[in-house]
């Protein structure tokens, strides 16, 4: 029996996500008795992965593949999961897994279940807990499906390693001409900012920032903390920030470890979207905000003039820390 | 050019989440019903290739009557045809089954669904039906122009965006992007009235299996109280970030 997992990479490197749903298969390969396979494609250093308790990784080494591309990536995907007979498919909750999983349930005829946030709470039935009505409640959900397909929220389990010697191996898929219909033209992706989706950390401003010549201090925060810069949605339907970063219900999620609003209020949708982060720091001058019932940790007061102080300390502690 | 926009049923995004029987069901008392906001910014742009390109829209529901004001509305929008398939909806791939039914028998050129309901956040349904139809499939879709038998769309990757082109029969996911939160359209009297008179087929639905089950809810545990920094003390949050939560 083995669990397989989708490893993705970027230039040829793992992503972290690839870590965690390596950690997270290893402990359903084990409540199941089996071992964790992965499959890759173009990386660089595949044997990578055995620290996180993998067994056999098949590297799929194609030209034609170096773009994701979901139907040809599902194909593939479907191909080593047949050829390694794995009864559990294991995925990340990128956009490019989020892409891909719905079609490889159809190829699999496999029953998806997405945004798990925990190991399964039996294995026999397959029964997880996933995240529903965008984090207000969890939801228990059975596959009742030969082969299952898991798709794992970010940060929802975490890294552990497990010290395995991983083989590694070239798999070449078939592939048919249908594979690349869809085709990407381009692709327009800032190099060095970190995502929301990857983020530790997410620094995030809202209406009471006034106006987007006001973002620096925001900027700063996140360039000292490595974080990813995010808003809610007036700022971003106002324009002054891009679409992308606009978080919430009808926006991206957020999983990461630490999310900082400053001059947010915490409207419900606002909230139904970063409730996955672990802890949640607001700083807002009204003391009535509902975002102070949803924090761990607040600061009552004016943005202007605590982010820059703030700044100042987490360089400082950065600098010590280092 | 015929264009099929699927509609989800869903909890407006103000309502309180409440589970009944035992927390298996989720509790609909009280709660106000909307066309699912993903699949909103895909009729509004279908309304756009509607007016500027002549296209024909019907819109479909998998689900029970009481879906059928949620249809009405994307009728007072401005499609022609309304489509409900009569079955609850149990899961993704039971409800992308009834679809595909639906989208063959109108052999529609472009399908338009929301990348996710609201609801389950399932985010599935539109991939297993292209998947189901073998379609092409743009998921997370920001942007869509139709030429001829081509698509040119933009699609949200992490940290940016990608540009891709496809030729129909084309599925997309789609959300914000595919038109601006100021486009989208309050139904007017007149397409209220006129939408009373336009057809809403209720058509069997086929014997399809399910995949998966969602046997039990919870909610999440309630939160603790926030602790409060003086913002003169901002060493303390410091402390308290790396110390208590770990986070920095
Ligand atoms: C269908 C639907 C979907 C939605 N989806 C989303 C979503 O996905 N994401 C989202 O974010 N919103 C969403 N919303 C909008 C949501 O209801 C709120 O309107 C929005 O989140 C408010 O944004 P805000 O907190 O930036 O602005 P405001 O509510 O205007 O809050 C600004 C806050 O800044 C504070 N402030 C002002 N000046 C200062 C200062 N000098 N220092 C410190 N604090 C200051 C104020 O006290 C206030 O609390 C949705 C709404 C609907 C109806």
């Amino acid at each position: 029996m083995s669990v397989l997992i989708y490893t993705e990479t970027e230039d040829g490197k793992f992503k972290k996500a690839a870590f965690e749903v390596a950690s997270y298969a290893k402990e359903v390969a084990e409540k199941m008795g089996g071992e964790v396979t992965a499959v890759s494609f173009n990386a660089n250093n595949a044997s990578e992965l055995g620290k996180y308790g993998v067994s056999k990784v098949l590297n799929i080494q194609n030209d034609k593949l170096g773009k994701f591309n979901a139907e040809a990536y599902a194909d593939a995907v479907s191909q080593v999961a047949q050829k390694e007979d794995s009864k559990v498919v294991v995925l990340s909750q990128s956009a490019n897994s989020k892409y891909l999983a719905p079609l490889l349930a159809v190829h699999l005829d496999a029953g998806y279940a997405s945004n798990v946030v925990d190991t399964p709470e039996s294995t026999d039935p397959f029964t997880v807990k996933r995240s529903a009505f965008t984090n207000k409640a969890f939801n228990f959900t059975k596959i009742t499906t030969e082969v299952k397909i898991v798709g794992l929220s970010q940060n929802a389990f975490g890294l552990k390693e497990n010290e395995t010697e991983a083989t590694t191996e070239d798999f070449s898929p078939e592939l048919k001409d249908g594979d690349f219909s869809v085709n990407v033209e381009s692709v327009d992706k800032a190099k060095d900012k970190v995502t929301i989706a990857d983020a530790e950390i997410v620094v995030s401003g809202g209406r009471g920032l006034k106006g987007p010549e006001n973002w620096g201090m925001i900027e700063e925060m996140a360039d000292i903390l490595g974080a990813a810069t995010a808003c809610s949605k007036p700022v971003s339907d106002m324009g002054w920030r891009p679409h992308s970063e606009h978080v919430g219900q009808t926006g991206k999620p957020v999983a990461s470890n630490l999310y900082i609003a400053v001059g947010i209020s915490g409207a419900i949708q606002h909230l139904a979207g970063i409730n996955a982060a672990k802890t949640k720091v607001v700083i807002n001058n009204d003391p009535e905000a509902p975002f102070f019932k949803a924090a761990d940790y607040g600061v009552v007061g004016d943005a202007f003039e605590i982010v820059p102080k703030l700044n100042e300390k987490l360089k400082e502690f950065k600098a010590k820390n280092a | 050019m015929k264009i099929l926009v699927c509609i989800s049923h869903v909890p407006d995004t103000t309502s309180k989440i409440n589970f009944t029987d035992g927390d298996s069901k989720f509790d609909t008392n009280g709660v106000n019903f909307v066309i699912n906001p993903n699949d909103e910014f895909g009729l509004t742009r279908a309304m756009w290739f509607k007016e500027k390109q002549g296209a024909s829209v019907d819109v479909v529901n998998v689900g029970e009557k009481e879906t059928e004001p949620t249809l009405r509305k994307a009728l007072a929008i401005g499609a022609d045809n309304a489509i409900r398939v009569d079955t609850p909806a149990k899961d993704g791939f039971q409800v992308a089954q009834q679809l595909a039914k639906v989208a063959k028998d109108g052999d529609y050129d472009l399908i338009i669904a929301g990348r996710e309901s609201i609801d389950y956040n399932g985010g599935m349904v539109p991939g297993m039906l292209a998947a189901l139809l073998d379609a092409n499939f743009i998921n997370t879709c920001i942007s869509l122009e139709i030429d001829g038998d081509t698509a040119k769309a933009v699609r949200e990757i992490d940290g940016g965006k990608e540009s891709l082109t496809a030729s129909l029969p084309l599925v997309i996911g789609g959300q914000k992007g595919l038109v601006e939160e100021s486009d989208l359209k309050i139904p007017n009297m007149r397409g209220i009235m006129q939408a009373r008179k336009k057809p809403l087929n209720v058509v069997e639905p086929e014997e399809v299996a399910t995949q998966t089950e969602a046997v039990k809810f919870e909610k999440p545990a309630p939160k603790g109280e926030v602790k409060l920094v003086d913002p003169e003390n901002l060493d303390e949050l410091i402390d308290l970030l790396h110390n208590e939560a770990k986070a920095i």
